[in-house]
């Protein structure tokens, strides 16, 4: 059902070019998110997950970056590939906020401490076109309403440092969706959050989803907000997806030896006393030049010489909608 | 707390201060042997008179210096409270030495830390957007070479070139002869063409550190997360730059307000010197050679008081500027 396509990334690689070599952040990504789903991204730090948020949204920091491959945007008059535009140009700027939007882990110091949240939210009304003060004005208020709130017509001149860690997140939100984008990209939204501010958080965001009938990547290293938010998950390690598909098929039937490794790692409620919990052994690497071969090779326990190090697997099928990147299933 | 309320406290934070320091010059004023009396005595014995003991002891009662030291502190505070700033050893009454002087240094002070900033902010925030570029190197060149330049030296070199190759004197603030003029156009060109001789040499010194402070700390605020936000809504990044970043990195700039202020007013004597500059600081170097202690203790109370005008008007304008210190102290 290609209708329902809303964004298509194909074989995507964000490189920093460093004096120690080429650091390889996203190596050869590929996934496609629908409307109206919500796509998890799934790893562990440093794995490219938020690198791949800020190449889809052009907003890459760093001067000594590349950028290949495809991130087509569909239309229903067509796509437009986003890693073709400038990346300070016009039509980029045009789709930042309005077609594609983006809530940050960090509610802190995401928004500036010297500007009111009111002030924060607005700009992106008159980014985008709005010139009347007194309407961007009452679109807010109603909006922090809508996010959960109170007093949201004193709340709008507050400013950041004068609301709490929850408040501030719905704030981000009430931002990232003011213009009703098509896609929401949601980079650690509750890390930085309480647990129960967490689930309300959650909460929040399927809400809206269900209102307003956005996508959502939502990315996390944290498998139990997966569960709770994804249709579909993709888990990704050093720079590339290992396996992809629903969201039940992976937690009920985890493939690849990545995935399985992060299973074990979840606590498990009544789990017996002094056991200890599994984790993966070694750290993950950095991925400075790397070899072309499966990026687990040198922490998997299922480590096969000679075709793990051989080259990178190709995806395989294991069941409809499901693959996954591993030899040990080709 | 109102802001009139908390500007009151500041005040009155700073009166307490001043009193202090006005304690401490009394005291340093007194340190040196002898008294003014003493010089008196001198004097008259130098032309050949003879005083007795009860004419030194009626002329100490006279001047109040038979007293014990806390209530010629108090007499000596008082008078100065009131305006009355004793007199000079040359006999005239000490306001009017410096009164034209007071004017001079401020309008001087106040130009140049306007110039500093004008100067270095753009430089600052040009180094930092063009952080290892060619005109980020040569800003930091010229901005150390004014900084380990001497004052002085520059001063002096200003006045050879300029007497050298134009035939001017740039020395003072008017032309020969305008000063005693009243205001008029001509008069205030006089003195621009005058001004900014001084200004120059002052504010080599200063933009320095300024242009270091700005570029390290808008490099730091680039950085930052909320950068990404904004672009991220599609703000365009000129004016994400100077809403944002730029607006908190000049934080310590404004905060400087309150160092940099007090050190242009108490500080460049030697400049003034070299410049023949109308300030406080050669009155007060030529009252300290003279031993003219009224003149200098009073200098010092008057540097003392711009200066914690200075700090006060920092904070006053940093709390303006910035909501997360406003509302720290509670003033809305």
């Amino acid at each position: 059902m290609t209708f329902d396509l809303l964004l298509e990334v194909k074989d995507l690689h964000t490189y920093f070019e460093l004096e120690e070599g080429t650091l390889k952040a996203v190596n050869g990504l590929s996934f496609a998110i629908k409307k109206n789903r919500t796509l998890g991204i799934v790893g562990e730090s440093g794995c490219g997950k938020s690198v791949t948020a800020q190449s889809i949204m052009r907003i890459i920091p760093r001067k000594n970056s590349r950028l290949r491959g495809q991130i087509l945007l569909h239309h229903d008059s067509g796509a437009v590939d986003i890693a073709q535009l400038d990346e300070d140009g016009d039509q980029m700027r045009d789709l930042r906020g309005r077609e594609i939007a983006m809530i940050f882990q960090e509610p802190m110091t995401a928004f500036s401490p010297v500007h009111t949240v009111g002030n924060q939210i607005m700009e992106a009304l008159f980014v985008h076109g709005e010139t009347d003060k007194r309407a961007a004005r009452e679109r807010t208020i109603t909006l922090l309403d809508e996010v959960g709130i109170p007093a949201p017509e004193r709340r709008i001149d507050d400013y950041p440092f004068q609301l709490s860690g929850g408040m501030r997140q719905r704030s981000m939100i009430a931002m990232a969706i003011i213009l009703n984008p098509r896609l929401l990209i949601a980079d650690e939204p509750t890390t930085a959050l309480d647990v129960t501010i967490q689930a309300q958080i959650l909460r929040l965001m399927k809400r809206l989803q269900r209102e307003n009938g956005m996508a959502i990547m939502f990315i996390t290293h944290d498998l139990g907000v997966i569960a709770n938010m994804a249709d579909d998950v993709a888990v990704m390690y050093l720079g590339k997806i290992v396996e992809y598909g629903a969201a039940r098929q992976i937690f009920k039937d985890p493939k690849h030896p990545y995935t399985k490794g992060l299973m074990r790692s979840i606590p498990k409620f009544g789990a017996t006393e002094g056991v200890h919990l599994a984790t993966i052994k070694g750290t993950v690497p950095v991925p400075l030049d790397p070899p072309d071969a499966c990026p687990f090779a040198s922490r998997c326990s299922e480590f096969i010489p000679g075709r793990c190090d051989a080259a990178m697997p190709e995806a395989v099928t294991v069941a409809p909608g499901h693959s996954v990147n591993c030899v040990l299933y080709e | 707390m109102s802001f009139s309320k908390y500007l009151l406290q500041r005040l009155l934070y700073a009166f307490l201060v001043l009193i202090a320091i006005s304690f401490l010059i009394f005291m340093i004023v007194q340190l040196p042997r002898g008294d003014a009396v003493d010089r008196i005595v001198n004097a008259r014995q130098a032309q050949g008179d003879i005083i007795t003991e009860e004419e030194e002891a009626a002329l100490r009662a006279q001047y109040g210096l038979d007293k014990p030291i806390y209530v010629q502190y108090l007499i000596w505070a008082t008078q100065f409270a009131r305006g009355n700033m004793g007199h000079s050893m040359l006999g005239i009454p000490v306001s009017k030495l410096i009164d034209e002087r007071i004017a001079a240094t401020v309008m001087l002070s106040v130009i140049s830390l306007i110039a500093t900033y004008a100067i270095a902010v753009p430089i600052g925030i040009y180094s930092a957007t063009n952080q290892y570029s060619l005109g980020d190197y040569f800003w930091t060149f010229v901005g150390f070479i004014g900084l380990a330049t001497p004052n002085f030296l520059l001063a002096l070199i200003l006045l050879f070139l300029f007497h050298k190759f134009f035939g001017l004197s740039i020395g003072g603030l008017y032309s020969p002869g305008v000063e005693e003029q009243p205001w008029s156009l001509a008069k205030a060109l006089d003195l621009l063409n005058h001004l900014w001789i001084p200004i120059i040499v002052i504010v080599t010194a200063h933009t320095a550190g300024t242009i270091r402070t700005m570029r390290a700390t808008l490099l730091d605020e680039l950085g930052q997360q909320y950068v990404i936000t904004a672009r991220a809504k599609g703000v365009r990044y000129r004016r994400l730059l100077f809403k944002y970043p730029v607006r908190l990195a000049l934080n310590p700039v404004v905060n400087s307000i309150g160092y940099i202020l007090p050190r242009l007013i108490s500080g460049q004597t030697i400049v003034a010197i070299v410049l023949n500059l109308p300030t406080l600081g050669p009155l007060l170097f030529s009252a300290l050679l003279a031993e003219d202690v009224e003149l200098a203790a009073s200098i010092l109370m008057i540097q003392s008081i711009l200066a914690v005008i200075g700090v006060i008007l920092g904070d006053v304008i940093l709390s303006l500027y910035d909501p997360r210190i406003r509302m720290e102290k509670g003033v809305t």
